[in-house]
């Protein structure tokens, strides 16, 4: 069936002007001051990891074997670690993996994510049900086990870890994408988009996509934390960012080591840390609950 | 209900043989073979090693044996700690992850539902309550372990750093372990709580007359823990089948660490045996949880019933 060219379906008067989806979906942030404040915090520590090379005192390797590890002063303000390396200094150049790994990864899990959730959904049926069968089975993995395998076998390059992270990281963005899909799916306006003779491709990047924007853009808000963390571990476990060049993981795996001697190698690293992913974490729960009401 | 129990056991056939065949063939494409080792293996050491093992016929033949063998319970032998079989680890260690995940489980429960109903209270309670909730997601075990002991067992001296002897040596590693989940629980709950509580029932109940806490425990906890039970099941399998990061802090003889070190060794059997046993466990506690799902929510088992 088509639709008669010009006629009745495109004399509905057109929708009033609104924000654009992904752009309301950020509104629920100004109304929450401690999400805001989160914000602030999250930009700030990133953009002062990103320009960690012009911010940061020493380099992340500048040792000072005389120093030893001393309790912050005022040169070294977080202090310095065994090898007299500046512990501010490396937790800024530690972030930039961190956040690099974080965005990323998000990335990659969001493609995969929003690729297989609109299939899934537009194809519908047995494929349907087959597709997510997969992503329940995937979710019974044993997801370290999974990404150590990845990490071995990729050779421990820093970018084939971050397309490790974010191969794992896929399967929440799938299910929520093929969620708003199924709905937005049978929504009047897309039938309406069909009958006006619209393909399905046509339909997912017109009209479904954008309106599931606010979803994606949530999960991804609460997708960055959990990589970050997922990092952290390998690091701790020695596969994540090599030495000499630091990730909070592996400060924080070494502040633990020696916390007894200096108390400051984890102090101030698991702070950043912890805070960082808080603010993202809060900014994530604040998204939703904008979305949710 | 027991037609519903007997589908979801019937589904979890093929997923526990789809997880076993997916990890079975991608360990054997990740490069490196179990006997690679710091020191080089002359190339004649290792195909006799190989050989030994089987692992030089074709996959499928490999497969197919250790399908046989899997049918008989037998796991093998581990490659990398000579004399041990899989399933004489497994049992040894499982035992204490066992131990400490139950523990954990119990702790992650109660503080996770309490601070998840404090957070349906209003004002500071609340804020309070989801504060405590969010700082359980961001400070990780590898951050609050060392902490933990540096507070109680450094400076207060009232647990030991780290080991497995005396019964309080459980208190800060299930602790540490627990955090992490009962903070999820608490998240999950909560929601769901603030959601229920704008539920016309609850204004009914209210307009009866019924007091907060008989609306709270009689009427509103019982429709939201439902997101919490779906959560607990694949948690409740990730707690039992122990940590790395708490086992190494602690230094706690639990099953974690071979999860790890079988898969950065290449140790076939091993890794084998850890996704089996995590597939088990995951397999099991989701039926648990599906099952109590039902028991909460009726309506979820009706609709298998018919």
């Amino acid at each position: 069936m088509t639709a008669p060219e010009g006629k009745n379906i495109r004399a509905i008067p057109p929708a009033p002007p609104r924000a654009r989806p992904a752009l309301r979906a950020l509104a629920p942030l100004l109304d929450d001051r401690l999400a805001l404040a989160c914000a602030a915090f999250a930009v700030f520590a990133a953009l002062a990891c990103a320009f960690a090379p012009l911010l940061a005192p020493f380099g992340y390797d500048a040792q000072n074997l005389s120093l030893g590890a001393s309790a912050p002063s005022a040169e070294h303000p977080f202090g310095t670690d065994m090898l007299g390396r500046d512990i501010l200094s490396r937790i800024l150049y530690g972030g930039r993996g961190s956040f690099a790994v974080g965005m990323l990864a998000t990335f990659v899990a969001a493609a995969i994510g929003v690729a297989y959730g609109t299939v899934s959904a537009m194809c519908g049926g047995r494929i349907d049900a087959f597709m997510m069968r997969v992503v329940d089975i995937a979710y019974s993995l044993p997801f370290t086990i999974f990404v150590i395998l990845l990490t071995v076998a990729f050779g421990r390059s820093v970018w084939l870890i971050f397309a490790a992270i974010g191969a794992v990281e896929w399967l929440t963005m799938a299910r929520i994408v093929r969620a708003c899909a199924l709905d937005i799916k049978n929504r009047a306006y897309v039938e309406a988009a069909f009958a006006l003779g619209e393909g399905k491709a046509g339909v997912v990047l017109r009209h479904i996509l954008p309106n599931a924007a606010p979803a994606i853009l949530v999960c991804a808000a609460l997708t960055v934390p959990s990589v970050m963390l997922l990092e952290s571990f390998l690091s701790f476990l020695g596969l994540g960012v090599q030495a000499p060049l630091p990730s909070w993981g592996s400060l924080i795996k070494d502040g633990a080591e020696y916390m007894e001697d200096a108390p400051w190698m984890l102090a101030f690293p698991a702070l950043f840390f912890s805070l960082t992913l808080f603010s993202l974490n809060r900014i994530g729960e604040a998204l939703s609950r904008g979305g949710g009401e | 209900m027991t037609r519903y129990v007997l589908k979801r056991l019937c589904e979890a056939v093929p997923v526990f043989f789809a997880i076993v065949t997916a990890v079975f063939f991608m360990v054997r494409f990740v490069p490196g073979g179990p006997f690679d080792r710091e020191r080089p293996v002359s190339q004649e050491t290792i195909e006799a090693l190989n050989a030994y093992y089987g692992l030089d016929e074709p996959l499928a033949a490999q497969y197919f044996k250790f399908l046989g063998n899997l049918a008989r319970g037998e796991l093998g032998p581990s490659y990398k700690y000579e004399g041990w079989k899989v399933s004489e680890i497994l049992r040894e260690k499982a035992a204490v992850s066992l131990e400490l995940g139950s523990y954990a489980l119990a702790l992650a429960i109660a503080a996770g539902i309490a601070l998840g109903l404090a957070a349906a209270a209003r004002g500071k309670i609340a804020a309070f309550a989801s504060g405590a909730g969010l700082l359980g997601i961001c400070l990780p075990a590898f951050v609050l372990g060392p902490l933990l002991i540096l507070a109680f067992s450094t400076k207060l001296g009232a647990f030991n750093s780290m080991g497995w002897d005396s019964p309080s040596d459980a208190v800060l590693p299930s602790a540490t372990l627990a955090l992490f989940y009962a903070a999820w629980i608490a998240r999950l709950t909560g929601n769901s709580v603030r959601a229920q509580m704008k539920m016309p029932y609850v204004r009914a109940a209210r307009a009866k007359g019924a007091g907060e806490a008989r609306i709270l425990f009689g009427h509103v906890l019982r429709n939201a823990v439902s997101p919490a039970i779906a959560y607990l099941g694949p948690a409740a399998a990730g707690l039992m089948t122990g940590s790395f990061v708490v086992e190494t802090i602690f230094q706690i003889p639990g099953l974690g660490r071979f999860f790890i070190s079988s898969a950065l060794d290449n140790d076939y059997t091993m890794i084998m045996g850890c996704v089996m046993l995590y597939a088990a466990f995951i397999i099991i506690f989701n039926l648990i949880s599906d099952i109590a799902l039902a028991v909460v929510n009726p309506r979820i088992a009706r609709e298998f019933g018919k």
